[in-house]
């Protein structure tokens, strides 16, 4: 809406919790540059020990399926059951399967 | 292609079955701007909310109390700009909100437009003005709109040491001398009341309840949500022996509800029309430092783009 905008480019941050797990979005800020987006995002976002590593990454570099297209965008995968191991059967007595 | 109304008739159902709307859905206008007023609002009130603290920064009691005030008001900066980014993410910018709360068009919450006279108005604001923004807060979780859920989310779990600090505060001075009592009961005096209005009017004054009810943006009505914070601070306030400034206020033991006298809504209607005792000074305040700011995002600016431009340079070298 407004093309005056000052307040630096905006950011969204994933923050990785612990080690082994996966990073997660946390959020957006605003930073001038890479250094200082992740000054901002340690200072916004974990404040707590919410974290251990911090991703930041421009909003507008980040490409987004359409929630409205969510059904013709997943179907491909709608219509393929045995993708999962409980379409097989498998005969009494089997174990450690 | 779907026409308007059945846009409108798959929202309102995909509402009705509790699921997140999240920025880049098909919204209704009036969603979009009902929810754009609404976080914009909650934001600048976090902002606007760090100055009758930051009042006390210098003047607090001890070392201890000094650097649990700024990690308190530290979070009110961070909550704010959470707002604005879940704000953002519904196409307004920044410096739209900020523009339209110098202009008075986007108001905060009135709350803030009182001053913090003593210290133990930290407490009181902790423990009432913190504790009826949690009881909001709270409800707000399982607002429809995903970005300002997940924010709500984060921020309750935050907000809990503030009030804690505050009643804490609260009630140390109520074990001290007569005249540290006298000083908490004077805070309490003075707080209550305008507590009690930050919920906002009663229900059936109220503009916007209905429609936010329907569209799940607000989960329970003023009403319902003063009552509950009422009943929870009542009792915490006979705990400590302060004494809530309303002499006909009962205990129904039918309902199980405190019954509070009629609140003095003519104030209320002041304050947010911008007679309060520090509308001017809050606003002011804001103006003049994001005017003093600005140099500060210019030169950033020109940093970023001159180290991208060396970056350059050094590639075709």
């Amino acid at each position: 809406m407004s093309t005056t905008d000052n307040q630096l480019p905006l950011w969204e941050v994933f923050i990785q919790s612990k080690s082994g797990t996966p990073h997660k979005h946390a959020g957006s800020i605003h930073a001038s540059d890479k250094n200082m987006a992740l000054e901002n995002a340690r200072d916004i976002y974990t404040r707590r020990g919410e974290g251990r590593n911090i991703w930041v990454v421009l909003s507008d570099q980040i490409a987004a399926s359409k929630t409205e297209d969510e059904a013709e965008f997943f179907d491909p995968a709608d219509d393929k059951v045995y993708r999962h191991p409980s379409f097989y059967k498998v005969p009494d007595g089997v174990k450690n399967m | 292609m779907k026409t308007a109304e059945e846009k409108l008739k798959d929202f309102d159902a995909y509402i009705e079955s509790e699921e997140k709307i999240e920025p880049k859905d098909w919204m209704p206008d009036e969603y979009r701007k009902t929810m754009i007023r609404q976080l914009s609002q909650h934001a600048h009130s976090e902002v606007i909310g760090m100055q009758p603290e930051g009042n006390w920064v210098l003047r607090a009691p001890s070392l201890r109390a000094k650097k649990i005030l700024l990690a308190k008001i530290q979070d009110e900066g961070g909550h704010g700009l959470y707002l604005y980014s879940a704000a953002e993410t519904l196409g307004i910018s920044r410096d739209e909100m900020i523009e339209q709360l110098h202009s008075v068009k986007a108001k905060y919450s009135s709350i803030f437009n009182y001053p913090a006279l003593t210290w133990a108005d930290i407490g009181a604001i902790g423990w009432l003005v913190d504790g009826a923004a949690i009881v909001n807060q709270i409800s707000l979780q399982r607002t429809s709109y995903g970005p300002y859920s997940r924010a709500m989310v984060r921020i309750c779990k935050e907000e809990s040491f503030h009030q804690r600090q505050g009643y804490e505060i609260m009630t140390t001075m109520m074990n001290g001398t007569a005249e540290q009592k006298e000083m908490a009961q004077d805070a309490m005096n003075r707080w209550w009341w305008p507590s009690l209005m930050m919920f906002g009017p009663p229900d059936n004054e109220s503009a916007h309840t209905k429609q936010s009810m329907q569209w799940k943006i607000k989960r329970e009505s003023n009403d319902v949500l003063r009552q509950r914070f009422i009943d929870k601070t009542v009792d915490q306030a006979h705990f400590i022996g302060i004494t809530v400034p309303d002499k006909n206020m009962k205990f129904n033991e039918s309902t199980q509800h405190w019954e509070i006298s009629p609140i003095d809504w003519e104030e209320f209607k002041q304050v947010i029309s911008g007679n309060g005792p520090c509308n001017h000074k809050r606003l002011s305040h804001h103006i003049k430092v994001h005017k003093q700011g600005k140099w500060v995002r210019e030169a950033a600016l020109a940093f970023s783009k001159n180290q991208q431009k060396n970056k350059a340079t050094l590639f075709t070298n």
